[in-house]
């Protein structure tokens, strides 16, 4: 009776493996849409600074250092939502955190570093979606973990948190930052 | 990102008075004053001006292959989300320069990924993807032959004489009058 056994845990098997799968693509989020620039050379780009109009700052600020570029807008309210975490960030970690304002106007984007902190090393404006298009940007808050190469490691798409920084992030930065 | 608002923008409560009907005749006036209000800031593909038909043609054809990456069962023809005529607009800046359609195809893929497409490029990562179907008719129509072969090659069950008697005996009388000679 071995044969019919087997007949019958074949497709059993089958059928769990294919549920094991549809289960597993419940917990996936279509939004989150995986970036092909992971692995790859961070776009290059030249644009305004967010606090001196006029003066412009080029991606080779993202040599020689492993950074965060954490695309945000005043309109976004994940921005807001993540914008206590990116304080603490800055104050409690050496990375270099780069600002990158998108799709916003300047005045309500310094209003809101100045109600809530300037949590950026640097800030960079984009207002046209310019670079933002080259980074594959299709919404904020997003955050990019650059090597000290220039090589974009990880892509967070959505609001950190404490929880996102410590499981997430904070590994990858470990990960990339030159030892010593 | 501008969100639609897909809450009603008024709710009619049940029939209660009939001034009640005039006064949501006036709400239709001011519904209708909204719409006209957000037609007028839709955007549409009439800025986009074209050197020539076949051009306005490539142009509504890529835009229609590609995805919109915020309202994701939009093509980038029909969203009205603010990424979408960004995306728009740098897809027809690419025409102008007489860019291919596999030149920006690629353009977008490099930079926001397969999701882009509606139709996913053949490549080792979607084999799964586009050849798993017939993979799977494969195996289960293999599995169907097998099964039905073996079915075959089964001996048929024996009968005993006393089963084969009242065999008999049943098909005579099930056997229609005038073909009984």
């Amino acid at each position: 009776m071995a044969r019919s056994t087997t007949s019958y845990l074949v497709p059993l098997g089958l059928f769990l493996a294919l549920a094991a799968l549809l289960f597993y693509g419940l917990s996936l989020d279509p939004r989150k849409v995986p970036s092909p620039l992971v692995g790859k050379t961070a776009p290059a780009f030249t644009l305004e600074s967010l606090e001196e109009p006029g003066k412009l700052i080029s991606s080779d600020i993202l040599k020689g250092r492993v950074s965060l570029v954490n695309v945000w807008a005043s309109w976004c309210p994940s921005c807001r939502q993540e914008h206590g975490e990116l304080v603490r960030i800055a104050r409690d970690s050496d990375v270099q955190l780069i600002g990158f304002n998108w799709k916003d106007e300047r005045p309500a984007a310094l209003e809101m570093l100045r109600r809530f902190g300037d949590p950026y090393t640097l800030s960079v404006f984009d207002p046209d979606n310019q670079a933002g298009i080259d980074w594959g940007v299709y919404g904020a808050p997003e955050t990019f973990v650059i090597d000290a190469e220039g090589i974009i490691r990880h892509k967070r798409i959505g609001p950190i948190d404490a929880k996102v920084w410590a499981q997430e992030i904070l590994p990858v930065i470990q990960q990339f930052s030159p030892k010593g | 990102m501008p969100h639609t608002n897909t809450e009603p923008l008024f709710s009619m409560s049940s029939n209660h008075l009939i001034g009640k009907t005039l006064r949501s005749a006036a709400r239709v006036g001011v519904l209708a004053s909204a719409l006209v209000c957000a037609g007028a800031a839709a955007y549409t593909l009439q800025e986009f001006t074209f050197d020539n038909p076949a051009q306005e043609r490539t142009f509504r054809d890529l835009t229609s292959k590609l995805r919109c990456l915020v309202c994701q069962n939009e093509s980038l023809a029909g969203s009205q989300a603010d990424l979408a005529q960004d995306l728009r607009k740098e897809v027809y800046g690419m025409l102008r320069e007489g860019k291919s359609q596999d030149e920006i195809i690629t353009f977008l893929v490099d930079r926001y990924g397969d999701f882009v497409l509606y139709q996913p490029q053949i490549k080792p990562s979607t084999y799964l993807l586009w050849f798993g179907p017939f993979v799977l008719i494969g195996v289960g129509g293999w599995l169907l032959l097998r099964a039905l072969q073996a079915k075959k090659g089964e001996p048929e069950p024996e009968t005993n004489a006393a089963e084969s008697a009242r065999l008999h005996q049943l098909l005579a009388a099930a056997e229609p009058p005038d073909q009984a000679k």
